[in-house]
């Protein structure tokens, strides 16, 4: 049985690389064509006739494919898979076809063919170089309402999907010896040497399959066999070895810090049906011993007027087309060179039966043995000449040509024109890692000069255009990255020239030529616009890319940064190195969001952590709120009320019976040896040595400066054992410290720290009848309150479990907090629940605990403190021990500024109206009469509803606040100014009568 | 991303484990509570932030959870060496330095443009 | 009448991983068995008085372990070691009984669980949020790290050439059995 699937009708039979037998249908704006498997979006629309691929950027003129790698500035697509799955700005130099896609051109509208954007082009005088910055000012208004919409509509690049990306990614860290960027013939050759070694190798490219620009020839021999098969075998003997990594589809785009190489790999983007399992995509970070740069060059275009119709492409490109996938960019087909290699695409068209009407060239001194080749073929070179205009609309038609140094016009009819302006080494990852480029003369080109990290540059990304030359570097780099001796390299023949070069403007696009001859294709940046941005003052190149945007499209001017470059250096009368070139910067070419972010998205997103109690408070109907990492229980609704009436019951009964709350989050840190009191003497501000053993004392510790840095209930379980409790934040940066100061200051101390915060669930039953429900849990603890008096800490058991029991309060109530071990965590707060529920308790949530604790006028760090609060300015001079002659933050707490008159210092506010509840954050001002802008006191600190007072309550920092209590101050608000009086920070029980009771 | 040696786990490791401690070789004074501001301010304000070698402290955070110092190029990133906490003060040679300073200028990528004159402030034209 | 209460037992243990399983691409994660964990912070003469109570001296070597039949004790740092033992419930309470003037053992048996990561590819596994060298070379049996995964710590052993076991604290040891089976997915 036999088949044939119209793949388009400029394929060529028997030319290629593709089966015939494996077909795929894709759809282009809507209309169904065929293509091979294998082939990239751009040689499938080539093959189907279709050059038109977009319109550009500025001007919306019609657009082809340009080229046939990651270089392609104008065949910018929008890929379809489903409806979420829509990427914008896709190269269809790129993108491999599957069964299926959708591909859509860009910038268009209404269609592909009839643009009315295209008006941009009639109108360009006004799109001049830095027209962003010159048009558009006035009237200032004028920007956000008329000028940004329609620039927005008009510009943007593709449109981004209208639904969350439900594409998993992926990271892998990897290490070698060796990774060798760049699966050419040059980083075959290095891998296939170094592989011997059976050191660890890593070779990366970005094609489906190794052999770079190999792929294109037809003739040329490596060790005698044809040069894309000698790939193709090295690749199977290379991916065969089990020291050997090869990454294909895998793009190497930044070259980082201490040989760090950041790698995309397209996993599934060229398949029809993905194995949902399978990542899109993955970020490799490579850490390497030694670095290869194997990138080779890309292929420039030639600077001349109207250089960029459809059917003007890449002479490489329409190499690699025919001979890679087999397809014919033209049939009567142009070509304008500078350089030799675009003589071997004429040549190979012309074999495949392209008609080549002309080869232009503007050099006089062309080889003898590529004339002698063009004319057994009967190809027209015309040496000293130079392509001066083309015409066509949606696709070239015609070229006109001149001589270099004359006049006489000559209009030849072509439907595709070839054009090489040379090779520019592809330096962008050296220069990532900081490498120094050099500017050969010769061939006026940057090349490396100075590396930096472990790596080398070899072939023609290093300038070595020889195909036996390059495979001799190959060798030498991978003799110097694994050792041993060098290897023989592979015999070659048949490879051509890649001499010859031009940069800047060709002829008749000079300084006195006002034709649009496009530098920066992507930007719509022309060569008059370089010269413009140099008349009007922009002489480092910096600002003339910035001021043009030339090379600064999703393409970094790969293409164009030489020609701008020359044509920047040409206008400023100076010489290129002069000039010096603009920053590579990492990506390589676009990375999605999707890479870098790989695994952390949805639940990975960032670390969550959860008590050994969350569980519970779920199934009891708690709503949540982050604190830091944790999710805390905030509140408990009971059907039908909002969060105001939850809190407001909450805080009722804790007062009036009991309730139980999760303080598992709090940090602990255990401060075990000898030395322990001398530590907890200097970490914090409070006495410590007379601290019995089975107390604990609430503690502050400072920074040197004397600001409060944490705060927390310390207990005393030895004579050289305590158990240090911190904010549920502050926990490893308190731990920290203290290791900071235990290594480095007093690394002679016996004291050790460990964190306990996850050992211990922390239980905290406060209220009336605290005791009364935990007591009968409890074994080996007398409870008592003579026995166990306010600040007591104990050792004994609950249910059976070990327990730490405090007997410490942060509501004001008598109450307990039992730590127990985390894994029994909940079996115990289930059995405390049990007994207590009966006798009225509720659970509470943390912002119970808020009110409760500002109730009693406590403090939290962080939120009553802002880093510049000290424990005089909080109110809490007490807890700084006069008599110790150091800890840290003392001298801090001597400076001028801290014990000047004035300091903003923390007091309560009782509003006149105890109905109104302040902001937290309003200000605060004594005469809300004067004029704008108002003398202010201080802000609001915490502030809440309390249903214990029946009335609001707030604490503030206000200056010199311990002094105006009574004062009547104002929070002017943006409807209403609100007066408050100044008051102790003690609202509830300031006698703490009922912490003992 | 730097790899960085711990001297306590004799080894290079990515720095993902660790974490920057700022300047090293500040001894906390131990008379504190008799510093004169002049002196606490010079002990606690003041750095050196010096442009190339840098001597600093490093947490192995992720890792055995030492502190320890290195000599650093601030420019290049590269170290020259990774010395435990306590040990003194190393004497960088100028060779060590010039193995770790980025490429001299001379080579023509970024090369500034205007050149401006110490004496006169007048712009003059890049060498 | 007294009222019952309720003794609670080991049985009563419940790790935050407690009933997990997940495999894909030849790689499985368990959450291993309950154990117990002392973290050991000690100088010279610690080390001597550790040994009496583990019964083997503990290792010195960055990176490695020293195992004795249930015991595993990992060094994390010049003077810290995380034991953990499998057996012997009262660890802990030997280690009480020398005091505190030696060394610092303090219990985190319910601070740490741990996550059981097999497979042939394994390191890949573990590489796709572990920055650390992972090869054999690198990394042999009976190594141990601490590292991150992620965003988060974690403690690595390597108990066989296919065989992790990943330590890490409970409250975020979803996220790090979440990360390495999303990773196993990739791998």
């Amino acid at each position: 049985m036999s088949f044939s699937v119209n793949t388009g009708a400029n394929r060529i039979a028997g030319k290629g690389r593709l089966s015939p037998a494996k077909t795929v249908t894709f759809t282009f704006d809507g209309r169904r064509l065929n293509a091979m498997e294998g082939d990239t979006l751009a040689s499938a629309l080539l093959a189907n006739g279709i050059h038109l691929a977009g319109r550009s950027y500025k001007y919306h003129r019609p657009r082809g494919i340009l080229g046939s790698g990651p270089e392609e500035p104008n065949a910018l697509m929008n890929i379809a898979r489903d409806k979420a799955r829509r990427q914008p700005n896709v190269r269809a130099t790129c993108q491999e076809v599957f069964d299926g896609m959708e591909a859509h051109s860009q910038n268009t509208y209404p269609s592909l063919t009839f643009d009315v954007g295209a008006i941009n082009d009639v109108l360009s005088p006004f799109y001049g170089a830095g027209f962003y910055y010159k048009t558009f000012m006035w009237p200032k208004a004028a920007w956000k309402k008329i000028y940004e919409p329609i620039v927005r509509e008009a510009a943007g690049l593709g449109k981004s999907p209208d639904e969350a990306d439900p594409d998993r990614y992926a990271n892998r860290f990897a290490h070698c010896d060796l990774l060798v960027v760049g699966g050419g013939a040059a980083g075959i050759a290095a891998a296939l040497a170094a592989a011997k070694s059976g050191k660890r190798i890593i070779l990366a490219d970005e094609n489906p399959e190794l052999g770079g620009w190999l792929r294109a020839e037809t003739s040329a021999t490596v060790d005698g066999i044809p040069a894309a098969e000698w790939a193709a075998a090295k690749q199977a003997e290379l991916a065969a070895m089990e020291n050997v990594t090869v990454l294909t589809r895998t793009t190497a785009f930044g070259y980082y810090s201490h040989n760090m190489v950041s790698m995309a790999e397209r996993v599934t983007d060229h398949m029809s049906k993905p194995d949902a399992d399978l990542p899109r995509e993955r970020l490799w970070q490579v850490r390497a011993n030694k670095v290869i740069l194997a990138t080779g060059a890309i292929e420039r275009h030639l600077v001349f007027a109207d250089n960029d119709r459809p059917g003007i492409m890449l002479a490489s490109a329409a190499r690699l087309y025919l001979n890679h996938y087999g397809v014919a960019v033209g049939r009567n087909v142009g070509v304008y060179t500078a350089c030799d290699s675009a003589y071997e695409a004429a040549f190979d068209l012309a074999d495949a039966g392209v008609k080549v009407v002309a080869i232009v060239d503007p050099r006089t001194d062309v080889a003898e043995a590529l004339l002698a080749s063009a004319n057994e073929r009967n190809i027209k070179v015309l040496t000293g000449h130079a392509v001066t205009g083309t015409k066509g609309r949606l696709r070239v038609k015609s070229m006109t040509v001149e001589p270099v140094n004359g006049s006489a016009k000559e209009s030849l009819e072509i439907d595709s024109l070839l054009v090489s302006g040379g090779w520019t080494p592809s330096v962008h990852l050296f220069s990532q890692s900081r490498g120094k480029l050099k500017f050969d003369a010769d061939s006026e080109r940057f090349i490396p000069d100075i590396h930096v990290e472990e790596c080398v540059s070899i072939g023609s990304c290093n300038g070595t255009d020889e195909m036996e030359a390059a495979l001799s570097e190959a060798m030498a780099s991978a003799k110097d990255a694994v050792g041993g001796r060098a290897a023989t390299a592979p015999k070659v023949a048949g490879f051509g020239s890649m001499s010859g070069h031009l940069i800047g403007s060709a002829k008749g696009a000079g300084p006195d030529d006002h034709v649009k001859a496009f530098i920066d294709f992507q930007n719509d940046v022309c060569a008059k616009d370089i010269r413009l941005a140099v008349r009007e003052g922009m002489h480092s190149i910096e600002h003339v890319k910035r001021y043009t945007t030339t090379g600064m499209a999703s393409d970094q001017g790969k293409m164009s940064n030489l020609h701008a470059l020359a044509i920047a250096a040409n206008a400023l009368g100076k010489e290129i190195p002069e000039v010096g070139l603009t920053t590579f910067r990492s990506p390589y070419t676009p990375v999605t969001f999707g890479t870098i972010v790989n695994h952390a998205k949805g639940d990975l997103f960032d670390v969550t952590r959860r008590t050994a109690i969350h569980g519970w408070a779920e199934e009891n109907g708690a709503v949540f709120e982050d604190v830091g990492n944790w999710k805390r229980a905030w509140y408990f609704p009971k059907a039908g009320e909002d969060m105001a009436a939850a809190v407001a019951r909450e805080c009722r009964q804790v007062r009036e019976s009991a309730g139980i709350f999760d303080a598992s989050t709090l940090g602990k840190i255990e401060v075990v040896g000898p030395d322990a009191v001398k530590f907890m003497e200097m970490m914090y501000t409070n006495p410590w040595a007379k601290l019995p053993v089975g107390m604990c004392r609430y503690g502050i510790m400072c920074r040197e400066d004397g600001f409060i840095y944490d705060d927390g209930v310390v207990g005393r379980l030895a004579e050289d054992r305590f158990h240090v409790t911190t904010t549920t934040g502050g926990a490893p940066r308190v731990l920290n410290m203290m290791e900071d100061y235990l290594q480095t200051e007093f690394p002679d101390w016996k004291v050790w720290l460990t964190s306990t915060s996850e050992q211990w669930a922390v239980i905290a039953v406060q209220g009336p009848k605290a005791r009364e429900i935990i007591e009968p849990l409890i074994d080996g603890i007398d409870l008592s309150p003579e026995a166990m008096p306010h600040m007591a800490i104990r050792e004994g058991r609950i249910c059976g479990v070990p327990t730490r029991l405090m007997r410490v309060s942060f509501t004001g109530e008598a109450g307990f907090e039992i730590n127990v071990p985390a894994d029994y965590g909940r079996a115990v707060w289930e059995a405390v629940w049990e007994r207590g529920a009966p006798m009225g308790m509720v659970p509470y949530g943390t912002e119970t605990m808020h009110v409760l604790r500002a109730e009693k006028g406590f403090i939290i760090v962080g939120q009553d403190t802002d880093g510049t609060v000290t424990p005089y300015d909080a109110g809490l001079g007490w807890a700084v021990g006069k008599k110790k002659s150091d800890f840290v933050g003392i001298r801090g707490l001597t400076r001028p500024d801290i014990v000047a008159e004035g300091r903003r210092q923390l007091i309560g506010l009782k509003t006149k109206d105890p109905k109104v509840v302040l902001e937290e954050g309003a200000q605060i001002v004594a005469d809300p009469n004067q004029p704008i802008p108002m003398k202010m006191l201080g802000f609001v600190t915490s502030s809440y509803w309390s249903s214990n007072l029946d009335r609001s309550i707030a604490m503030a920092l206000v200056e010199g606040g311990f002094d105006r209590k009574g004062q009547t101050l104002y929070v002017p608000m943006e409807n209403e100014t609100i007066a408050v009086e100044v008051c102790d920070t003690a609202f509830f029980d300031a006698k703490g009568d009922r912490l003992n009771g | 991303m730097l790899l960085i040696h711990c001297p306590y786990c004799e080894e290079d490791r990515p720095e993902l484990e660790f974490r920057g401690a700022g300047e090293a070789h500040i001894a906390r004074p131990t008379n504190m509570a008799d510093l004169t501001d002049e002196e606490f301010e010079k002990f606690f304000f003041i750095r050196d932030n010096e442009k190339g070698l840098v001597f600093e402290r490093w947490r192995h955070m992720h890792g055995c959870g030492r502190f320890f110092n290195a000599a650093r190029h601030s420019v290049s990133d590269k170290f020259i060496m990774t010395y435990k906490a306590g040990e003194p003060k190393p004497t960088i040679t100028q060779a060590q330095i010039d193995a770790v300073k980025p490429p001299a200028k001379g080579t023509p990528a970024n090369e500034p443009v205007w050149t401006v004159d110490a004496n006169t402030g007048e712009k003059g034209e890049a060498k | 009448m007294a009222e019952q209460l309720r003794n609670l037992t080991i049985e009563d243990r419940k790790g935050p991983l407690t009933g997990r399983v997940f495999g894909a691409n030849g790689c499985t994660l368990k959450p291993a068995a309950p154990a117990i964990r002392i973290s050991l912070r000690a100088g010279a003469e610690g080390m001597a008085a550790a040994k009496k109570v583990l019964g083997i001296a503990l290792p010195v070597k960055p990176k490695s372990t020293a195992l004795k039949v249930d015991l595993a004790c990992l060094w994390l740092g010049p003077d810290e070691w995380l034991i953990i033992d499998s057996a012997d419930s009262v660890l802990p309470e030997k280690f009480a009984k020398l005091g505190n003037s030696l060394l610092s053992a303090v219990d985190v048996s319910h601070r740490n669980t741990a996550i059981i990561v097999e497979g042939a590819n394994v390191e890949a596994v573990l590489n796709s949020g572990c920055p650390q060298d992972l090869s054999l070379d690198a990394f042999h049996v009976g190594s141990c790290s601490r590292t991150i995964l992620g965003k988060s710590e974690v403690v690595l052993f390597r108990e066989a050439e296919n065989r992790f076991r990943v330590e890490c604290w409970r409250s975020f040891s979803d996220y790090v059995w979440k990360y390495l089976a999303d990773a196993a997915k990739s791998a």
